[in-house]
């Protein structure tokens, strides 16, 4: 491969990487569709839910075009094999129970916010003008589940306990982040990203009487496509429908 | 003793025992009040075009942050509006259907109440 090619690839990869991990964070959060703790929430998470396909298939819907070929966002959406996904772990893990998907939902969304301002900026107009569109809406996923973070946290002795719980089990999920894959150098810096992140994941655990867990081992895998025991039946779900009824539409 | 006279009603006619007034005494506890229920909500939302905040139906949420979000997350799904208001439904007071026909009634045959009897000058423009 010539440099242009390599570029194109890397390019390829780190769309598909934005992608996946909304993707996947979509079909998780999705299970709660009729099965949130109450008619409103369920409301709420389904609607972040959307938003995050709906990003998703933006990065899909150019990363098609940069594949060529036949590629489609469905193709690439629901036709690959697991070691081809590329998104972060924390998108795997089970919902288990409300302060876990709120929890993940901050997490992710406190990054997605800091990603997103620094594609904005950066040098592929296409990835600057997705992130641009979608801030507006990851901006309000960080409100709301920040809100709930402080409300669990700092509420009854029983919601303090279930979120502390949710933290231990999601922290070694967050190391992940910041470290780049090799297809990731060229589009994005993770120091400051990482800084601002801390810093302000901080504010809200402190608020919510959390302390951030210390020495805890950080898995790592997602983005060179090396998954959580979860993934094969995330996808097996996920893709039942297209691999039975290839083509399927509404 | 009938105590017809001083009686209150909420909105959507619920009776205070049910609906959580604040001010309510001598009830059993209000069904709004158990620690497994959200207090009810009222949410009125703005149009982009409107100038008043109408009526959009109600929700449940801890306190008011959560409902303006949950108002949110309900009720602009849609791009219905571009502000809202919520209020905890308690705090709405309605009239007594009870009390329709001496309410609203007497003015069924009062139509002089009505600006059509007189003749508008042609410089006075949208009536």
């Amino acid at each position: 491969m010539d440099n242009s090619n390599v570029e194109m690839n890397q390019l390829l990869n780190y769309t598909l990487h934005l992608a996946d991990t909304n993707l996947i964070l979509a079909q998780r959060n999705g299970e709660c569709c009729a099965y949130g703790p109450i008619l409103e929430q369920d409301i709420a998470i389904t609607n972040i839910t959307l938003d995050l396909l709906g990003q998703a298939r933006n990065f899909y819907q150019y990363a098609a075009l940069i594949t060529g070929n036949t590629a489609t966002e469905d193709s690439l959406a629901y036709l690959r094999t697991e070691r081809e996904y590329k998104n972060l772990l924390i998108t795997e893990i089970p919902n288990i129970d409300w302060a876990q998907i709120v929890l993940r939902q901050f997490f992710y969304s406190v990054y997605q916010y800091e990603v997103f301002k620094h594609l904005q900026t950066g040098a592929d107009t296409q990835l600057a003008a997705i992130a641009e569109k979608s801030i507006k809406e990851t901006t309000y996923h960080v409100k709301w589940s920040s809100e709930w973070v402080i409300r669990l946290g700092d509420g009854t002795t029983e919601s303090f306990e279930k979120i502390n719980k949710a933290l231990q089990n999601i922290w070694q999920y967050t190391g992940e982040f910041f470290i780049p894959a090799d297809y990731e150098k060229n589009f994005i810096d993770y120091s400051t990203i990482k800084e601002k992140w801390i810093s302000k994941i901080k504010i809200v655990l402190e608020e919510a009487t959390l302390k951030v867990p210390e020495n805890i081992f950080m898995q790592t895998g997602g983005k060179t496509g090396i998954h959580t025991e979860h993934m094969g039946f995330i996808l097996s779900d996920m893709q039942y429908l297209q691999r039975t009824y290839p083509g399927a539409e509404w | 003793m009938n105590t017809y006279f001083i009686k209150k009603f909420l909105y959507g006619d619920i009776p205070e025992v049910t609906a959580g007034a604040s001010d309510v005494k001598n009830t059993a506890a209000p069904a709004t009040e158990s620690k497994d229920t959200w207090p009810l909500w009222e949410v009125f939302i703005r149009s982009k075009q409107g100038l008043d905040h109408k009526h959009a139906g109600s929700l449940h949420a801890a306190d008011a942050t959560m409902a303006i979000e949950n108002a949110r997350d309900v009720y602009t799904r849609r791009q219905e509006g571009v502000s809202l208001w919520v209020v905890e439904s308690k705090y709405i007071h309605a009239s007594n259907p009870d009390d329709a026909e001496s309410f609203y009634t007497p003015a069924e045959d009062k139509v002089y109440r009505h600006p059509t009897f007189y003749d508008l000058p042609d410089e006075v423009k949208h009536m």
